[in-house]
């Protein structure tokens, strides 16, 4: 147990134990509401962050895997008549499924930088099409999951509980990006990130990494859309696979700091933070705000190329020699 | 040296707006508090984002609503207490409605207006019923809305199934009163949530009322090019064709028309077409815009008060759109309900607009009744674009002008 | 399906192509040089659109008059953009320049939803709905003007790359950065005239789009994402992969609209372009990486 905790998860029990008690501490549910959608972002980050922060593959499409969750939860409740549980369950496998199935494609393909970028791209966007006219997912309509209010049907009364599940899910996304870090199949993963060809020489299956990257990635993708189904009971194409996720899902970890455990956690709260900010501090001027967040934004990148992990990084270096500690 | 004009006027009716909210907002705890605090209502419009426009446009009318309410001596029945509108911006997005919604809440709003968009709605309405807070949905069309049961939410002008009936029946009449020129139809909608639903009850409606369906088309929003679309209509050869799109697409798809000198037999009749009805598109396009019909949200054209709002609208420089109408309603709707309610309670709010018998307003609806949070009085109006203006061609009772069917020669 | 709309439609997709591959050129350009994925180039053709309906309003200017101003503007503040703003915050990596074009996008876009209000607006010139008689269809004019100076940009901007002395050190910057550095290139000031060279080209494009077109604030998006894919399908940094993908690209659009209807037919696109990445990943004119 001791050296579990050493082994970097102390942090992540730390954080998440903390965020657990917001409720205890607020009543306010618009406060619940921020936070679960800024951690639902984290979510979808996190899943970014496994195959573009650890694997150096940029993804513009993590829509493919968001709407295949959430559409995979939403159709199968009101279609086929499954629990929302079992539903969410099965939602999170299709976006894994579909993530290899892309992650094969591309990958065996050769396709890297740019070119992967802008390949998944136009995957989301074939998918967002084929949901907007395919009359199983309600094609224009879009689909609306009964309201049913009970834990059985996971729709929870309570703004608490559906945090308490988001927070869990991250948690989960937390502990497995650690897990991936600290594994064998992690190292392999920053070697493909540094150098593919060096890593191939040293006898890394690179394409074989980099599809497991990607599965897990999609996986975690796929649980923010399921969540976003659940929580707002309403999915249409442009929600689902719309390009506003694929964004957010890579702006999240490049904020907070790619390739680190918290950096999508710091980055989708900072960026949720910033637009309220920006909000409060415009009054109603629509656009304004938004101008206001889009110039902090390059700030950030400007001041702290490294994001806010990056930041912190540093922070610590001054401050770790001051105390005499070894660095690590 | 006019958009400095437009700016000033902008600038002007926002100045105006702004020192009403301000005099709701912050004399209320100075000057009201003797006799009674402002109401608190939320006003929420997608005033940025891809449904900017139309979200700027119903914050216009629900603002102007508070405005006249306010100056008019605010709720009577509570001492004068004053509207204090909450604006929020749903961003265009049915999460960034629906934060707004919670802050709502906790600003602890008594009543919520607007969402526009039939997704930003079923989100909204949905969290509003969680605090038993109740909402009046100033567009949505969709009738998932107002058909799930929620208790807090109510539905003042027409859904779907109410306007493509009226336009049904009215189609059928405007062709038997004309001994029946057109029996060809081919349908051109956006392919969400609205264009889809109407498409696919047109295709069953159509065909009972003696209509043969040629073609249907969907097309995405945006569409950067009508061309092919215009093609097959000119190859298809149709009697009518019934546009279902927003306004950019139905000017691209009627400029493309006029382009291509495609001319339908009889009519260009749209149902909630973006532009058809629009002042806008009548100004700016005028040749490509005459004799099109639409069925659609609009306003009693024989009401003092109505025209009397539309003046107002267009000396702030802008068009009076349907945003505009059905948010001052909505507003007016809820503050009539609060009158009666004498209190700023949810509860007795809700209860109060479930009740409503709203009649003195400008649109040409039926006695108000709520079933189920839908107001059964509501209907769409049939209008044609005649010269320079919008004519209400049907219901007959709201009607200005006679219809022009089939069109005359070019 | 009868050759009266097929023809019709093959013509329009080359028309719509044609200012489909002017967006694309700017990006390719800017691909090919600073290798970077340009976010902002939607926001950019927003403004200047926005930029060529107030010339015609507030100045009576006809578009086709004002692009001999605007795009010497544009190409001012491409300039100004990349060497003041883009190059400076992004400090060379390419998430960051991600970012910050992602940041510039939405601080360009949101500025004219603040300034502008979200209304549709188009303007009315005389030659607005002139059309030429072709093959039973009529072909807008302003289109076919708007498909000669596509090409016509396109020849001159390959002329100015492979002729010019700027055009060769651009060049030089696109395949050995360091190696023109050590070669006395200043390769700050090449890259901001790349982006220039961009911005001008989407300046020249809005000025061709509105006879026809109208604009908003959120009105460029739909394009990019369309030239996205020229620029790949024509191979990333090859002007005349640009213009010919552009072109293809149309026709495929207005082909697969026609059979497959306006909606599922933007699918033809993305499917196309997936299969050329998997099969031949440097892009139908590209060379092989």
């Amino acid at each position: 147990m001791t050296t579990l905790m050493n082994r970097g998860f102390l942090s992540i029990v730390i954080v998440v134990a903390l965020l657990a008690c917001v409720p205890f501490l607020t009543a306010s549910n618009s406060v619940l509401n921020f936070l679960v959608t800024g951690l639902l972002l984290t979510l979808a980050g996190q899943g970014w962050n496994v195959l573009g922060g650890y694997g150096g593959q940029y993804s513009f499409g993590h829509a493919a895997f968001f709407g295949t969750g959430a559409y995979a939860t939403a159709i199968l409740q009101v279609r086929y008549g499954f629990n929302a549980w079992p539903a969410f369950a099965i939602g999170i496998a299709a976006g894994a499924a579909v993530g290899a199935i892309i992650g094969a494609m591309t990958f065996r393909s050769g396709l890297r930088g740019s070119y992967f970028a802008l390949v998944t791209l136009a995957f989301a966007e074939v998918l967002r099409i084929v949901a907007s006219v395919a009359p199983f997912t309600g094609a224009g309509t879009g689909t609306l999951i009964k309201l049913n209010v009970g834990a059985q049907a996971m729709q929870f009364q309570s703004r608490a509980a559906f945090y308490w599940m988001i927070l869990a899910l991250v948690a989960i996304a937390l502990v497995v990006t650690r897990l991936i870090e600290q594994s064998r199949f992690g190292a392999w993963l920053v070697a493909v990130r540094e150098n593919q060809d060096a890593a191939r020489a040293l006898g890394v299956d690179v394409t074989r990494v980099k599809l497991g990257a990607m599965t897990v990635s999609a996986a975690l993708a796929a649980a923010a859309g399921c969540f976003y189904a659940q929580y707002f009971l309403f999915i249409d194409s442009g929600i689902a696979y719309g390009t506003w996720i694929s964004v957010e899902a890579l702006l999240a970890p490049i904020i907070g700091g790619i390739g680190t455990v918290f950096g999508p956690l710091l980055g989708a709260m900072m960026i949720k933070v910033l637009g309220e900010a920006a909000k409060h501090l415009i009054g109603d001027a629509p656009g304004l705000d938004l101008v206001l967040y889009g110039m902090v934004l390059i700030l950030i990148v400007a001041f702290a190329p490294r994001g806010i992990a990056g930041i912190v990084a540093q922070v610590q270096g001054w401050l770790t020699p001051k105390k005499g500690k070894p660095h690590g | 040296m006019s958009i400095l004009i437009d700016r000033r006027k902008f600038l002007q009716t926002s100045a105006l707006t702004a020192a009403a909210a301000a005099s709701g907002t912050m004399a209320a705890p100075s000057i009201l508090r003797a006799q009674s605090a402002g109401v608190k209502i939320g006003l929420l419009a997608p005033v940025s984002g891809a449904l900017a426009y139309s979200g700027q446009q119903g914050r216009l009318g629900a603002q102007l609503a508070v405005d006249e309410i306010n100056a008019a001596g605010g709720i009577k029945s509570m001492n004068g207490a004053k509207l204090d509108p909450v604006l929020g911006d749903a961003q265009s997005t049915p999460d960034g409605g629906n934060a707004e919604v919670e802050k709502m809440n906790s600003a602890g709003v008594s009543a919520i207006v607007g969402g526009f968009a039939s997704g930003i709605c079923l989100a909204t309405t949905q969290t509003a019923a969680r605090y038993d807070l109740p909402y009046i949905v100033d567009v949505g069309v969709t009738d998932s809305i107002v058909t799930r049961g929620l208790k807090n939410t109510f539905r003042f002008g027409p859904g779907f199934g109410v306007i493509t009936k009226a336009a049904i029946e009215n189609l059928i009449t405007i062709n038997n009163n004309a001994n029946k020129p057109a029996k060809t139809v081919m349908i051109v909608h956006e392919d969400s949530a609205f264009g889809a639903g109407l498409a696919k009850l047109l295709n069953t409606a159509l065909p009972a009322g003696g209509f043969e369906i040629l073609d249907t088309i969907a097309h995405p929003t945006p569409t950067r090019d009508f061309n092919n679309v215009v093609l097959k209509i000119k190859a298809a050869n149709p009697d009518i064709v019934i546009p279902a799109n927003y306004y950019n697409e139905y000017v691209l798809l009627a400029r493309t028309m006029q382009q291509q000198k495609v001319r339908p037999k009889a009519a260009i009749y749209s149902v909630l077409g973006g532009a058809a009805s629009s002042y806008k598109f009548v100004k700016e396009f005028n040749e490509a815009a005459q004799y099109i019909m639409d069925c659609n949200h609009w306003f009693d054209p024989r009401n003092a008060k109505a025209l009397e709002l539309k003046k107002k609208v267009e000396a702030a420089g802008q068009f009076f759109t349907y945003e505009v109408y059905l948010n001052y309603s909505c507003v007016l709707l809820l503050a009539d309900a609060i009158e009666r309610a004498k209190s700023a309670d949810r509860a007795a709010i809700t209860a109060a607009l479930a009740s409503s018998t709203f009649a003195n307003h400008i649109m040409p609806y039926g006695p108000t009744k709520f079933v189920d949070g839908q107001n059964t009085g509501a209907a769409p109006a049939n209008t044609q674009i005649i010269g320079n203006d919008i004519q209400v061609i049907l219901p007959e009772a709201f009607a200005s002008a006679k219809p022009v069917f089939p069109l005359p020669p070019a | 399906m009868h050759l009266t709309i097929l023809i019709p439609a093959i013509l329009n997709g080359l028309l719509t192509g044609a200012v489909y591959a002017l967006i694309a050129l700017g990006l390719t350009l800017v691909y090919g040089v600073l290798h970077i994925i340009n976010f902002a180039h939607g926001a950019m053709l927003t403004a200047a659109l926005f930029a060529a309906f107030f010339m015609h309003k507030l100045l009576g200017l006809d578009p086709y008059i004002a692009v001999f101003i605007l795009s010497p503007a544009f190409f001012a503040l491409g300039y100004a953009l990349q060497r003041f703003v883009i190059g400076p915050a992004a400090h060379g990596s390419d998430s960051n320049i991600l970012l910050v074009t992602l940041g510039l996008s939405v601080v360009i876009e949101n500025a004219m939803l603040h300034f502008f209000r979200a209304d549709t607006r188009t303007i009315d010139v005389p030659y607005g709905f002139s059309v030429v008689p072709v093959a039973g269809a009529y072909l807008s004019v302003p289109r076919l003007v708007g498909f000669g100076v596509a090409v016509l940009v396109a020849v001159l901007l390959w002329a100015l790359l492979t002729r010019s002395d700027t055009g060769k050190a651009i060049r030089a910057v696109a395949k050995e950065k360091l190696g023109a550095e050590l070669s006395g290139i200043d390769v700050s000031h090449i890259y901001a005239v790349t982006f220039g060279l961009g911005a001008a080209c989407v300046a020249i494009a809005a000025c061709l789009l509105i006879p026809t077109y109208y604009v908003n604030p959120h009105v460029g998006t739909g394009f990019v994402l369309v030239a996205f894919t020229i620029v790949v399908l024509g191979g990333m940094g090859s002007i005349p992969g640009a213009l010919i993908g552009g072109l293809f690209v149309g026709v495929v659009e207005s082909l697969c609209g026609l059979y497959l209807g306006e909606s599922l037919g933007q699918i033809g696109i993305f499917l196309m372009f997936i299969l050329v990445l998997l099969f031949r990943p440097s892009g139908l004119m590209g060379e092989r990486a």
